[in-house]
Order: structure tokens, then C-alpha cells, then sequence
């Protein structure tokens, strides 16, 4: 669901020039010299940020934007698309053994492509949106679940700092019963894998990455300011397309 | 499985007298005469002096063996103040916090504490912050200013032993480095039951102390142990710990205590 929009409204050229070209790279290291998309295997590219690295500053620095997508998120997307490469010719060869090994690299590297592509878009600067608080039948469910939207800020801020080592904090929503969840996963691993009917409408990278350059270690102050930058609309709109 | 571990706990005990209403030292134990009649009702000051000195002993923070820039510049002063000082730090005042509350696992030995409260599997939150300090105490030991290099002697025999050469050694410890997803750490060990050096990758807090096995060397791969000298390079982090930073000598130590509890062959005497 978060692969569907690899393109966004402004793309940073220069940036869309050197995804493409990386991924062109990593064709020709495979040898495959750019036929991975012929054989049927879609891999996966870096998505650009709807706005500039600098953009959520000063709830997120622009170095750790910019670190954060252009580094760490281009890497998932890389040993993703490398591990996608080995599994194909694995499962061709049927070497079940290395079909099973490369799992958990999928699952880590997949993951982390698919979390941070959600959380580029729960985020938004100030002036176009960002940190204005949820309105329409979000905002409702909101209310009716956790009383009102401190309360949940807070929650998922709890939650969020009592993480012990690397994960994320969600608010989901269980697509069966229409309720709305807060949950964390550890490392990349996506919110389905708590639940396969949970969808994420707002995720929070707690991965010390996402926040050491300017917070150090003090993850509460982090969780407590990108509330500023948080991307409301994006959730609504998620929520009212499974609960019109 | 054998209860006593070959590594001092490395946090020493600090006393303080715990005094919720003066902050002056007292006596422990009131000499007899001066015990309050038991006709007497109401409370004294001295009655709340004496109930409230109570000896209680907790964890303290033990800084590591060398000076704090002394690292640079593979380890900036910045990131070991904030590593030992910060997270470290924290880890023990959270332990601390939590043992006042707990009157069993208050006075056990770090080393109990971690096998106790990682309780077959299923951790309690304790564990967290007792295996944290541990870990990271074994961590700032592991490494030295002018580190780096090829063990010698017994160490070095051994490596190769067990790997093969010591290159190799070095590849696989920088690969587990590498494949190691999310927070965690990677440990050069001696497994007690099958009696050779293995390599060893664990996430968030946990130890080998857990499975019973005498770690050697270990490296903190959680991001803030590197993130703010090297970004997302964590290959330039653990070659520079490699190359520059860990301390032999200190696992040449500890490996020869650890001989003391595993038999690992017999030594080659030459026959005349």
C-alpha cells in the first residue's frame, strides 16, 4: 500500500536523477545490466520527499533528513532489491536453504523501505499542514477511542520511549473491526506483522537514526516535537478511504 | 551450570544511607539506652531520626579505564561523554530506580541479576538496565587508547584454532558487525560446553552471560554508540574498532581467567 505512490507531486531533480542512476548500478554489479525489470521482477526505487530536507526544521533537522533518506532508506531500498535478485535466482533453482536464509533480509530491508515510505508522507511542513490537528471522522474516531488527541499523542509518545532498542510506534487501524490501534513493532518490521487486518495511518521512526544528530538521547524531547510536523491529512485520508 | 563467573562484577557498591527526613549520617544501630519508653506516645524528633537511618547499598557508575578523549580520534570525547555519561549513565540510574522498589532483587550481584531477571526467556523489565550496565562496562574495558592490531600468545593461538587465521577472525567479526539488524551487540566468546571461541551476535541488551558463555571482547553496534562520529557508516565504526581501538591485552586477560573454568586442551609439553 505505501509502494503505490513512488513519485510524488515535487520531485528534488537531482535526487530523482541519482536514484535512478543507483539503481542502474546495482543492475550492473548483479550483471544483469538493467534486465531485472524485463525477467518480471519489480524492484523497488527510492521514493523523493514531498518538500525539502530542510522543510521540518526545527522539529527535524535538515542533516538528518537528508541523512535519513538519501543514507539509510536508500540502503533498504538497495539490499532489498539485492536480497529481491538472490530469492528470484533461488527460487528458480529451487535452493529452498538460501530461499529461507535470505528471509530475514527481505523482511529487514523490505521493511524498512515500506515504513520509511509511510513516514515521509505522515510528514508535512508547517505551512502545509503540518502539526494542524485531525479533523473529520478521524478526528472523531479520535476522540471516541482515546478521548481526545492529547490523549493519544501521549500514549504513542509513552510508548514510543519505553521502545527498548530500535522500532516503531503506530496508530493503526484494524480494517476487521474498524478500531482504531496504537502499537509498536521492533526494527523495520512493518505494523502487519502485529496484525494482518491492521493498516498504519501514522508511524514514528524511533530507530536512534531518526533523532541522535540533534536530540542525542533524549528520545521523549523527539517525540514530543515532530507532533509539530505530524502529517494529519495524509492520516485522515487513509482513514476515510477504509471507513467512508 | 556453574554459578560463579570469571568476571569480577565490574560495578562497585556504593553505601548510602538512605534518611528521608535529615541529611546527616547516623549510627545504625541505637545503643540500648537510649531506646524510647514504650509508655511514651508521642513522636520525637529523635524517634524519626532513628527509624529513618537505614543503610542501603545500590549500584554506582564505574568510568571507563582511560580518560574520556583519550579514544580520539576513532571515538570522539563527544560520544563517549554522551555514550558513558548519557546512556550509560541512565541505564544505572533506571537500575537503581527499580531495585529500591524490589526487595528481592535488591542486594543481588549484577551477575544474578541478569541470569534472575532474564527469567528463561522472558525477560522482566529489570533486565534491560542491569544487562545494559553490564554490557557496557565490558564494552569501555574492551577497548584502550593505541588499541588494535593481532593479539599474541595464548589468544592469538586460539583464534586461529578456532577460525583458522586470525584474518578470517576479522572478516567474520566485521560481517556479523555488518548483518546485524537493529540495535544489538556482537561478542567474540568462549562457549563453555563446546570449549572454542565462537562469534556472537545478540540484540538490544542481551549477553552470552544468559546461555552460560565467557565473553572475550564484545562492540556496541546501537546507533548511538557510533552515530554521531560516523553517520550511517557503521563499516568505518567497526573497523576502526578493529584496527584502532580494542584492547587485546584486556582479552588476553580475561581469556586466560577464563581457562580457569574451561579445560581447553592440554598444553604441549615437550618430552625431553
Amino acid at each position: 500500500m505505501a509502494l503505490r505512490s513512488l513519485f510524488s507531486r515535487k520531485s528534488l531533480a537531482g535526487l530523482s536523477a541519482a536514484s535512478r542512476t543507483s539503481s542502474c548500478l546495482d543492475s550492473r554489479a548483479l550483471g544483469l545490466a538493467g534486465l531485472s525489470q524485463s525477467r518480471g521482477l519489480k524492484t523497488a526505487s527510492l521514493p523523493d520527499l514531498p518538500y525539502d530536507y530542510g522543510a521540518l526544521e526545527p522539529a527535524i533537522s535538515g542533516d538528518i533528513m537528508q541523512l535519513h533518506h538519501q543514507k539509510h532508506h536508500q540502503t533498504y531500498v538497495t539490499n532489498y532489491n539485492k536480497a529481491l535478485e538472490q530469492l528470484h535466482e533461488a527460487t528458480l533453482k529451487g535452493d529452498v536453504g538460501t530461499v529461507v536464509k535470505l528471509q530475514s533480509a527481505i523482511k529487514f530491508n523490505g521493511g524498512g523501505h515500506v515504513n520509511h515510505s509511510i513516514f515521509w508522507k505522515n510528514l508535512a511542513p508547517v505551512r502545509e499542514g503540518g502539526g494542524e490537528p485531525p479533523h473529520g471522522s478521524l478526528g472523531w474516531a479520535i476522540d471516541t477511542h482515546f478521548g481526545s488527541v492529547e490523549a493519544l499523542i501521549q500514549k504513542m509518545n509513552a510508548e514510543g520511549a519505553a521502545l527498548q532498542g530500535s522500532g516503531w510506534v503506530w496508530l493503526g487501524l484494524d480494517k476487521e473491526t474498524k478500531k482504531l490501534v496504537v502499537d509498536t513493532t521492533a526494527n523495520q518490521d512493518p505494523l502487519v506483522t502485529k496484525g494482518a487486518t491492521l493498516i498504519p495511518l501514522l508511524g514514528i521512526d524511533v530507530w536512534e537514526h531518526a533523532y541522535y544528530l540533534q536530540y542525542k538521547n533524549v528520545r521523549p524531547d523527539y517525540l514530543k516535537n515532530i507532533w509539530k510536523v505530524m502529517n494529519w491529512k495524509y492520516a485522515g485520508e487513509i482513514y476515510q478511504q477504509e471507513c467512508p | 551450570m556453574s554459578s560463579c563467573n570469571v568476571f569480577a562484577p565490574s560495578c562497585h557498591l556504593q553505601v548510602f544511607l538512605a534518611n528521608d527526613s535529615c541529611h546527616a549520617l547516623y549510627n545504625l544501630k541505637a545503643p540500648p539506652f537510649m531506646l524510647p519508653s514504650p509508655a511514651k506516645k508521642q513522636s520525637s524528633p529523635f524517634d524519626r531520626r532513628r527509624r529513618a537511618s537505614k543503610a542501603v547499598a545500590y549500584f554506582g557508575l564505574k568510568p571507563p579505564p582511560y580518560q574520556l578523549d583519550a579514544l580520539e580520534p576513532h571515538m570522539s570525547k563527544k560520544t563517549v561523554e554522551l555514550h558513558w555519561g548519557g546512556h550509560h549513565r541512565g541505564y544505572l540510574e533506571n537500575l537503581n530506580k527499580a531495585l529500591a522498589k524490589d526487595d528481592v532483587l535488591y542486594s543481588y550481584t549484577m551477575d544474578e541479576l541478569i541470569t534472575v531477571t532474564y527469567n528463561r526467556g522472558n525477560p522482566l523489565p529489570i533486565f534491560n538496565n542491569a544487562a545494559q550496565v553490564w554490557n557496557h562496562d565490558f564494552f569501555w574495558e574492551s577497548m584502550q587508547p593505541g588499541g588494535g592490531g593481532i593479539p599474541e600468545l595464548g589468544l592469538l593461538d586460539q583464534i586461529e584454532k578456532d577460525f583458522g587465521s586470525f584474518t578470517n577472525f576479522r572478516e567474520k567479526f566485521v560481517e556479523a558487525a555488518l548483518t546485524s539488524f537493529g540495535s544489538g551487540w556482537v561478542w567474540l566468546v568462549l562457549k563453555r560446553e563446546e570449549k572454542h571461541l565462537a562469534i556472537v551476535k545478540t540484540s538490544n541488551a542481551f549477553t552470552p552471560l544468559i546461555w552460560d558463555d565467557i565473553p572475550i571482547i564484545n562492540l556496541d553496534v546501537w546507533e548511538h554508540a557510533y552515530y554521531l562520529d560516523y553517520k550511517n557508516e557503521r563499516a568505518k565504526y567497526v573497523n576502526a574498532f578493529m584496527d584502532h581501538l580494542v584492547s587485546w591485552n584486556t582479552a588476553m586477560g580475561r581469556l586466560a581467567r577464563a581457562e580457569a573454568f574451561v579445560n581447553l586442551g592440554e598444553p604441549n609439553i615437550p618430552v625431553a
